[in-house]
Order: C-alpha cells, then structure tokens, then sequence
C-alpha cells in the first residue's frame, strides 16, 4: 500500500481531473469498470458554486502529439454534486478525491466547507490554475494570492488539501512553496500549458472558447521540469502529471520526486490505461528489485 | 448492453475499396453493436509520427454492419491524417478499438426513410440490414455513388448530376413524404441535418439524427463533443450520437 496525505491506495496512479467521468464510464462499460479500475485513487472533475454550461464547441483540437482543449468546466453546480453524485459515487472502490474552483477564496471556502461534513470525501483538489476560464488563473498564478487563498481555506477543512498549479506562471516552485506555507498537504502539476489553435480556414481562433489547454505527450517534459523544480523547494507530496502514457513516463516523473502520478488524455485513448501504467510501474519496480 | 472495458487489439481481417471509400472488417467476439453505435479507432503501429505527429487520437467511426458472428465493418473515407491511416490499413495489421459506445437507433414502428450523405451513408446499412426502410442517398459525384452499392434499392442524388437525382436527397426526401409520412433516420452534413430536420417537423415525423463530432474520447471523460440541445449542452458519444431531431437547439 501506498501511503499520501493519510489515504492508503493500492498503488501510485490515479487520473488528472477532467480526464475521467466515473458515472458516464460505469454507464458505458458496466461493472467491469469497478472490478477492474484503473485509478488508486479518483479525482472528480471540477465542481463549482453554480452550475456550469461549458465553453460553446469546437472544444477540441489535436495538435503534434497532443490535444488543446477549451471545455469550460461543465458541471451541474455543488448543490447537485452533494445530492445526486456523491450518493451514485457511494460504492467507489477507492478514496475519492473532490476537485473544486471557485472565482475567490470566500467561494473556495465556501466550496471546501460544504465538503466538510462528507464521509465519502477523502481530499480535495483546488483548481487555481485551469487556463480556460479567467477565474482561477491570477489566483495560482500568483505565490502571494496563493497562499492567502490557502490561509483562508485550511481552517475551513480537517481534509487533505492537494493544490493543483498551473504551469503558466513565472515560477511554479515559489508557487508550489506559497502553497506549502498556507497549509496545502499536497500539490498536483502541471496543469495544461495555454495554447492556441487557428481556424484552418483562417478566421481566427478554433476553439470555441478563445484559447485552450495543451496536454499529452507534447507537454511530458515540461512536467518533468516542472515536477523536478516544485521537488526541490517543498517538503509536500507531489502528484506529477502531464503527458504519461507509459510506466516508463510514470517513472520518471517518481524519480523527479512525485510521490503519485495521474494519467489525463491517454485516459481518452484508453479508458484503461492507468490499470495499464500501475502494471507497468509495479514491474519495472520489481525488476529494479530482483 | 456495456461494452468491454478499455481499448482492445483487433486484427483487421477483410479491407476492401468501394469507389473513394474504404471497408475494413474485423471480428468482435465481445460485443455485437446496434445501429447507430461507433468505434473509437486507430491502428496499433504508426499511429501518429505522421505530418505533424499526428494522428494521436483514436477516430470516432460509426458501425455500417455488426453480424450476429462478431464481424463487424467500417466504412472509411481519407479526410485527414487519422482517416488516411485507416485507409492505408491493410489485411493482417492490428487496430485498436474500444467500443461499442453511444446510444444508436431505436427500432422504427414502421418502415422508415433512411436519409445518408456521403460517409454518413455508413451507420444506415446497419438500419436497413436491420429493420428495413427506403435508402435515399446523397452524394458530391458518381464516384462518390459507389457507396449507395451498400443497399437495397437505394435512390440517389448526386450535386454535379453525374448518378440520380441532380440536386439535394433532402429533394428526394420532400418528394417521398408527400407520399405520405414515415419516420426518418438520417446521417450526413450538417447542413443536410438541419433540413431533413425542418422536414420532419413540417411533415409531423420523427427523426432520428445521427450525429458527427470531434471526439477525443467516445465514453464520455472529455466532454469534447457536446452538441446544443433545447436542454443544453449534451455529449454527443453517451448521450448520442442519435438524436431525436425535436430536441436539437
């Protein structure tokens, strides 16, 4: 067993958030899903105040080994959250891990509160760095906003608080670190790069929502930097992520000083390939062993 | 009924050209798709390291047959780097698959008009193999027609004149619903959606709309492929790809 933030999982991948629907899965692939999950922990996606439409589509683009996407953070709102998915999440065979956003640390607080008194909850994830909508980027961008953020948050909640940064910012480890200080247990990076894609036709912008988030593989190595820079300032444990697709990419990211991995867009190309990467990673662990 | 779980190698066992398209055919012990439902594709070697890397997604492509012996047939055209791959596939190669996915067709009362446009012709083999119906087909040119050798007496419609009809099969469709009402299944462009839509509504039938969009996934985890409905935003690879045409914004 794996042992983070005072969550024992059975080993150390788990998804980005955004990457995987647990409830539209079960509904595609049945109970298999649950005999068989690939994740040793599932991080939800992101949950707001209010209820969210999303970006107007195009929301895709595949780019050189990878994906820019401007979805918008479509979802029904907390209050549907608490009374329609987490009962439907209740038989989850692990910890659950609730990614929240909110504009400013009154609705963060407000949003890590009401999760408080929620058994099923295990640990939050704060979105302060999703680069497709203006709120929330300053605020992660920013080791001075941050850790205020933080300082507001931490009295508001006994759970573990994972701080997911953003890699559009001037130095991710002074942020990593102002997080660390205002109390988070835990930081997730990096969260996709913003990108643009050009209509082909040239009028301008193709995503429906402006510009977009790069992931995949295109941005690997860019999370090895940016993992490997946030491991030398802070004591935390770190979720790396960014582009792994093998247990050779989750290897690396462990050795830039990860304690866990999350898996985002090769998700979308396999819905089984965290399974896929923790067999992986458990046997090169044991090769390195014999 | 679910699909298995996760992406699953397959050996492609048959491939053969049909004018500008391409039919390639694998078993599928696993699952056996509806009408209407999709694959999410891509080959297991060279996928992506083309003109600028790609592809790197899997391709969303819809089900033109599923035999109850698991053989289950694509029909492809090269539009882009992933359908090219596709089509370059040959006998023996393995692709990668996960599906069946989305909500197809549901079976008609009545013998029903099937509505295709070009590569939209694909998921209505599987509806005329099923449940019968009228093929009426569109299509930019004759070669393009090659397709409408996939069904039963089918009637077609080309742009540039050179097979059938010389104009829209969405004037082939007004023609055969003043002969009187029957539902309508349809997938194709846009732009012929909207207007087998319009017919539908002016002629009180239902109409079920395959639909085509970008997709990252096919099972829902990117909410990439939302399309406008009088209730929002919906996905369409789970709660799609057919929809009822009354409930498109």
């Amino acid at each position: 067993m794996i042992e983070f933030c005072g969550l024992r999982l059975r080993h150390r991948v788990i998804n980005a958030s955004g990457c995987f629907d647990v409830l539209a899965a079960r509904r595609v692939f049945g109970e298999q899903l649950f005999e068989e999950f690939p994740f040793a922990a599932y991080v939800s996606k992101t949950i707001t105040l209010s209820a969210r439409d999303g970006n107007p589509p195009p929301r895709l683009w595949e780019s050189a080994a990878g994906l820019i996407n401007s979805i918008g953070l479509p979802n029904r709102g907390l209050a549907a959250y608490l009374d329609a998915d987490l009962p439907a999440l209740a038989d989850l065979p692990v910890p659950l891990i609730t990614n929240v956003m909110g504009s400013t640390p009154g609705e963060v607080g407000e949003l890590v509160a009401a999760l408080e008194d929620r058994p099923a909850v295990a640990a939050i994830e704060l979105n302060v760095s999703c680069p497709n909508v203006t709120t929330g980027l300053d605020i992660g961008a920013d080791p001075g906003e941050l850790e205020a953020l933080l300082r507001h948050v931490r009295p508001l909640s006994s759970k573990p608080l994972i701080v997911k940064l953003t890699p559009n910012t001037a130095d991710v480890a002074a942020c990593a670190a102002a997080a660390q200080a205002g109390g988070a247990d835990a930081v997730s990076l990096i969260n996709t790069l913003r990108a643009l894609a050009l209509a082909p036709d040239g009028s301008g912008a193709w995503l429906g929502g402006g510009s977009g988030g790069l992931s995949g593989p295109a941005i690997r190595t860019v999370a090895l930097a940016a993992v490997s820079r946030v491991a030398r300032r802070v004591t935390i444990p770190i979720v790396g992520m960014g582009g792994v697709a093998s247990g050779r990419d989750a290897r690396e990211l462990l050795d830039a000083g990860a304690t866990l991995v999350a898996v985002g867009t090769e998700c979308f190309r396999d819905p089984a390939a965290g399974g896929r990467i923790a067999r992986e990673l458990e046997a090169r662990f044991t090769q390195i062993a014999e | 009924m679910s699909a298995p779980f996760g992406r699953r190698q397959l050996e492609l066992r048959t491939r053969r050209e049909l004018g500008p398209y391409v039919v390639l055919g694998a078993i599928d012990e696993r699952a056996h798709a509806e009408p209407g439902q999709f694959y999410m594709l891509a080959t297991a070697e060279r996928w992506g390291g083309g003109d600028g890397e790609r592809p790197y997604l899997a391709r969303a492509i819809s089900v033109m047959r599923a035999g109850e012996d698991g053989h289950v047939e694509f029909l492809l055209e090269d539009v882009g780097p992933g359908t090219r791959r596709l089509c370059e596939a040959g006998v023996g190669e393995e692709l990668l698959l996960v599906g069946p996915l989305g909500h197809g067709f549901s079976e008609p009362a009545t013998p029903a008009l099937l509505v295709g446009g070009g590569i939209g012709i694909a998921p209505l083999v599987a509806v005329q193999e099923a449940w019968g119906g009228r093929a009426l087909l569109g299509f930019r040119d004759a070669a393009h027609a090659s397709g409408a050798r996939l069904f039963d007496e089918p009637l077609v419609a080309t742009d540039d004149g050179s097979s059938g009809h010389h104009g829209r099969v969405t004037e082939l469709l007004e023609a055969e619903l003043a002969e009187g009402p029957r539902p309508i299944y349809a997938c194709g462009p846009p732009a012929m959606l909207s207007e087998v839509g319009r017919l539908a509504a002016a002629h009180g039938v239902a109409a079920q709309l395959a639909l085509e969009a970008p997709m990252a996934c096919g099972f829902g985890a990117c909410y990439g492929c939302v399309v406008a409905t009088l209730d929002g935003y919906r996905r369409v690879c789970v709660d799609g790809p057919v929809f009822d045409a009354a409930v498109l914004a």
